[in-house]
């Protein structure tokens, strides 16, 4: 019998449903495009706006925090630093916020049908990298342009480590995901953390090193900033494309471990919540 | 192939009562607080479904009859893994898809060709199963001139018939359905129900979950009735569908009064067929009686009583009132009357109607229970034909005649 499935009361804790997800991989991909079309139909520029956000953020980080502020930016040009800060921050930021509320506004859809809930958020997570693979190229471009074109561009120097950019951004998409999976279990019953995720998240921005360096921070006091993930996530962009950033491999390591920790438990608290939430909302 | 194609092993779903767990931090916080104190949690809970079992055989097509509340959503919701069940286990041999709603998941952005692919790979269908059928799909539901256009722009009829079109092109070796065919007008509904026959006739096996009991008799070869949580009958569509009319638990199947006041009010309203006991199932070319008993504050003489009978989609078939008949005459009496309607074989056809009342003291409105009770009428022998009638909401006595005439020539023209 090529389909058998059992229903039954509280399954194992860690299941992970990749059979099954394999099964619906067209939806998955159906759900990707619908992400990345639906978001900017009706619109007059349409997937424009994945460039023009990071770079309208970028000259208003320029203007106000390095000529205004003049926070330091370890001699790269101000444009470069912010942008490649971003790189991370952007999907971070847009993967988390969309994933924290799969429940709340896929309950209508959670109600009626069955498909392995994780398909959802996992289609978010794609259809943003989607978007970073854009900004990425807008990066580079500007990359390529200040090491041409300007004396500024002297100061930077991407480096070999770019060989590991593959595993950086599946260390960000894991980290974004597990984070916006907890969230979004908690929201599930909690309706609280709605109102409080979008703040938590510009609060995170400042405690990320997005717009300052970690080299600020006091040496025996990085690990800290560093349970933050997103921290090593960012410099470790500044260490590949720009060659100046504080990462070590201790510092890293300590990163890579807290976001298996979160992609884990995230994915355990999601399967938790997808058995029964629908009782609840 | 001697296993069955569902087994379903002692399913139970408990719900808290109340405030179905804690919805906020300060609430979750006040419970664990309580708890700590030793309080005892303050929610009770229910149990919707209790030790359920049963099997279904390939090829079945199982009703699963019951009152509102009898846990027959809550069945199916766990058979189609929308929640988990609290205890017991339930095996499915074969793709499952399930039909609860028409047009879940449309995205209002994306057109109509995006959304039927969108929409049946939610429904569990692979791309290219959708591509083989999308032209069958489309014509279906025959929009095929706005097939690009985004579906915020269809009108609401043109979204069901592409939503239902795209669900009925599902080929799942187990379908469940809910309740669809309540949606849509009359000619959509039949469409729904051909296609249900269809799907039936293919050998698939059915789950079907309706209140339509004409359209559970005529769709269903075995059925399960379900009262207040329990698996009370497994069994042929007949007998599931006579012993739950017959059952005395449903409470809808007659009226009374919650509260003992002084004011004018409808103590009580009973039906039953002409000639049969209260409580009874009425069949469909029955006589019906409807009793009234009315408690008033004083004596009067001018009591009217208005009883509507609604169909399933509120449409007033009939108001019996006392001045229908003139040969009624209302005995002064003390302050309990009771009032007694005959309905002469009233030509509904099989199915379930709601009764409305209206209670006029004086001429003054004291009371309006708005669809306070249902009226069921099963399956019956209308015109003395073993029970066939056609198409048609009414059946009316009829009297054919034949005649052997010579037939003028029709359409003379005159110059």
């Amino acid at each position: 019998m090529s389909y058998q499935t059992t229903i039954r009361a509280r399954q194992h804790w860690l299941h992970l449903p990749v059979k099954e997800i394999a099964d619906y991989r067209d939806l998955l991909f159906l759900l990707v495009r619908r992400d990345f079309v639906a978001k900017y139909k009706q619109t007059l520029l349409g997937p424009l706006w994945f460039i023009i956000q990071p770079l309208l953020t970028t000259l208003v980080f320029t203007v106000v925090f390095d000529r205004v502020a003049q926070i330091s930016t370890d001699g790269i040009p101000s444009v470069l630093f912010y942008l490649c800060g971003l790189l991370g921050w952007t999907y971070f930021s847009q993967t988390f916020s969309t994933t924290s509320t799969t429940f709340v506004t896929n309950a209508p859809l959670f109600g009626k049908v069955y498909f392995p809930r994780l398909i959802v958020p996992l289609s978010v997570t794609i259809s943003n990298l989607l978007a970073f693979a854009l900004n990425l190229g807008i990066f580079l471009g500007f990359l390529a342009y200040f090491k041409l074109f300007t004396s500024a561009g002297d100061a930077v120097h991407p480096t070999t480590n770019i060989l590991f950019l593959p595993l950086l951004i599946i260390q960000l998409a894991a980290t974004a995901l597990g984070v916006g999976l907890w969230v979004s279990a908690l929201t599930a019953k909690y309706r609280d953390l709605t109102h409080l995720s979008a703040f938590l998240v510009q609060l995170l921005m400042y405690a990320t090193p997005v717009i300052y360096p970690l080299s600020r921070i006091p040496t025996d006091w990085q690990w800290l900033p560093a349970l933050n993930p997103m921290t090593m996530i960012v410099e470790n962009f500044r260490l590949m494309f720009l060659g100046q950033a504080t990462a070590s491999a201790a510092l890293t390591l300590l990163s890579i471990s807290v976001s298996i920790i979160l992609f884990i438990a995230g994915i355990v608290l999601f399967q938790k919540t997808e058995r029964t939430f629908i009782d609840t909302v | 192939m001697s296993q069955s194609i569902i087994e379903v092993r002692g399913i139970s779903k408990s719900y808290q009562l109340g405030s179905i767990g804690a919805t906020s931090f300060s609430d979750a916080i006040s419970r664990t607080w309580n708890r700590m104190l030793g309080a005892t949690e303050g929610a009770q809970s229910f149990e919707a479904l209790r030790d359920i079992s049963f099997d279904v055989e390939r090829g079945d097509v199982l009703g699963i009859v019951g009152s509102n509340g009898a846990g027959k959503s809550t069945l199916l919701k766990i058979l189609s893994r929308i929640t988990e069940p609290t205890a017991g286990e339930i095996t499915l041999r074969g793709r499952v898809a399930s039909l609860l709603e028409v047009g879940t998941g449309f995205h209002p952005e994306l057109t109509g060709r995006e959304n039927v692919f969108l929409n049946g790979a939610i429904l569990g269908m692979k791309k290219r199963e959708i591509a083989a059928k999308f032209d069958e799909i489309v014509d279906f539901a025959g929009v095929d001139r706005f097939i690009d256009t985004p579906t915020k722009r269809y009108s609401s009829g043109m979204s069901v018939r592409l939503a239902f079109a795209v669900a009925a092109h599902l080929e799942p070796e187990i379908l469940i359905v809910d309740e669809v065919l309540a949606v849509g007008d009359a000619a959509f509904q039949r469409k729904c129900l051909d296609k249900m026959k269809s799907v039936t006739s293919l050998g698939r096996t059915v789950l079907f979950v309706s209140h339509n009991l004409g359209a559970v008799s005529s769709l269903c070869t075995r059925a399960l009735l379900i009262e207040s949580g329990r698996l009370t009958l497994t069994g042929t569509t007949d007998q599931v569908i006579q012993r739950y009319l017959n059952s005395g638990n449903r409470k809808t199947d007659c009226y009374s009064s919650a509260s003992e006041g002084q004011h004018s009010q409808i103590v009580n309203a009973q039906t039953r067929p002409a000639g049969g006991t209260f409580g009874e199932a009425i069949k469909c070319g029955d006589s019906i009686d409807i009793r009234v008993d009315i408690q008033l504050p004083h004596k009067s003489s001018n009591v009217k009583l208005g009883i509507g009978i609604d169909d399933a989609n509120n449409n007033r078939l009939l108001t019996a009132h006392p001045d229908c008949d003139p040969d009624f005459h209302l005995k002064p009496s003390s302050d309990r009357i009771r009032l007694s309607c005959r309905l002469e074989r009233p030509g509904l056809v099989e199915g379930t109607y709601s009764l409305t009342f209206l209670l006029m003291v004086d001429g003054k409105l004291e009371q309006k229970l708005e669809q306070c009770m249902t009226l069921e009428i099963a399956p019956g022998d209308f015109f003395g034909n073993a029970g066939k009638h056609f198409t048609g909401r009414f059946l009316v006595d009829q009297t054919w005649s034949n005649e052997t005439a010579s037939l003028s020539p029709r359409h003379t023209v005159s110059v």
